[in-house]
């Protein structure tokens, strides 16, 4: 079967390099004027898992696979999965802003959009890391417990500094 | 000589007093030490790798499975709620799930009766003696569960360690397992969801559940509530391996026993009850 697959990628590849070849030639012209995706290039990261041509044509693959083995016999920690993407490709622009996965600055849109295939993952997985996330939804009664306890430090503090 | 025995005096009355004086202090320090406390493990990351590194594997009261390996029939994890030890109105590990999960705040425009509860707190009445008991409700990791009976897809499944999940990448939202689900623990998504958990991520369209924390779990940790609860000296949730007759949770089963909730559906629940 994967066999069969990568068979097929690999005539896929052969059919779409010598396609895009023929259009290249005829419209040599034109390619200033076409709109490319403008992807960013991660800060932090050193290097990809795999080479950049692999990743930008089955970075798929390595998710779909993984994502069973993760879901149904609990297999976690195997070095590609879609956080670890997350982790390192989404990062603040300029103005220390994330561009959600509706922009097309999002390094997975950015490309989406160019190619127009339709990106499901974000439906159910955060489109950020973790660290950016605003958790201001999940405030809970616990969480205004432990405010209530820190301001009530503070004051505490402060009055104190009144006295003296 | 004099002098010795003089310098452990000294530092000894010198001493006394400062704790007096401190106390006021002491107090501040500790509350904000607790305020601290909470912003590192809020994430929830550092609790797994110090869990990690206390390796309380052998007792099986935490997972000590390899992640690159399968999990296997082995280990049947599972919980043990003391409802006399539950206080009437604390929802400590409610919150706990909530923030976990990062449930609010995802069902603004939803009815009540819709939002999503992983857990929730229910007051059981004896009607023969009047006898009421306050007690968390959430999956109860049935053995032989009626959700992933009923389920068209294979989204709904047992998990060879016990754990009942919905597999969101094939679930088709199609709620036939919200019906067979004999204790109302499934929520579907109504709404888009953003921002969602590393642990958890939930969408709209899709039935969600207790996934006993099953991120934690694998990574050595113990499920949130469970952690609120011991964490708030509540101590009425245990969590632990039903397999093995080491853990505490195993122990305190075969001392004091534990109870299903509807035992007459024969569903090996993996969830049990004392004080009922």
């Amino acid at each position: 079967m994967n066999r069969f697959l990568r068979q097929l990628t690999t005539s896929t590849r052969v059919l779409a390099g010598s396609a895009l070849t023929a259009v290249m030639l005829i419209s040599a012209n034109a390619v200033a004027e076409t709109p490319f995706p403008t992807i960013n290039e991660p800060s932090k990261a050193e290097k990809c898992i795999q080479p950049e041509d692999e990743m930008r044509r089955n970075h798929m693959n390595y998710i779909l696979h993984e994502r069973d083995e993760t879901m149904h016999e609990g297999i976690r920690g195997e070095p590609s999965s879609l956080a670890n993407c997350i982790d390192c490709h989404v990062e603040p622009n300029e103005k220390g802003e994330i561009a959600g996965i509706e922009s097309e600055e999002h390094f997975c849109n950015a490309c989406h959009v160019y190619a127009s295939v339709q990106i499901d993952c974000f439906q159910c997985h955060a489109d950020r890391p973790q660290k950016f996330i605003d958790r201001k939804g999940g405030e809970t009664a616990h969480i205004k417990h432990k405010l209530q306890e820190a301001l009530a430090a503070a004051t505490e503090t402060e009055s104190e500094k009144g006295v003296k | 000589m004099s002098d010795n025995k003089l310098m452990p005096q000294d530092n000894l009355s010198a001493s006394a007093p400062e704790h007096g004086l401190e106390n006021g202090s002491r107090r501040e320090f500790l509350s904000k030490a607790a305020v601290a406390g909470t912003v590192t493990i809020a994430p929830g990351v550092f609790l797994h790798s110090t869990a990690r590194a206390a390796d309380m594997a052998s007792n099986g009261n935490r997972s000590s499975r390899k992640l690159t390996d399968e999990v296997s029939s082995k280990n049947r994890w599972g919980m043990l709620i003391d409802t006399a030890k539950c206080a009437d109105g604390c929802t400590d590990c409610v919150d706990a799930c909530n923030e976990e999960h990062g449930l609010l705040g995802s069902h603004e425009h939803s009815a009540d009766t819709q939002k999503t509860q992983y857990i929730r707190k229910v007051t059981l009445k004896d009607k023969s003696t009047g006898h009421e008991s306050s007690l968390p409700m959430l999956c109860q990791h049935c053995e032989t569960a009626p959700c992933a009976d009923v389920c068209p897809t294979g989204a709904s499944f047992v998990r060879a360690d016990g754990i009942a999940l919905v597999d969101k990448h094939i679930c088709i939202g199609c709620r036939y397992c919200m019906m067979a689900c004999p204790y109302k623990a499934r929520s579907f998504v109504h709404e888009n969801i953003k921002n969602q958990t590393l642990s958890s991520p939930r969408g709209k369209g899709t039935v969600e559940s207790c996934t006993m924390c099953v991120t934690r779990i694998d990574n050595g940790g113990i499920p949130a509530c469970v952690e609120a609860c011991t964490k708030e000296n509540h101590n009425a949730m245990i969590f632990g391996d039903l397999n093995n007759p080491n853990s505490t949770i195993s122990q305190e089963l075969k001392r004091r026993g534990g109870k299903q909730l509807r035992p007459d559906l024969a569903l090996n629940t993996g969830v049990r009850y004392q004080g009922l």
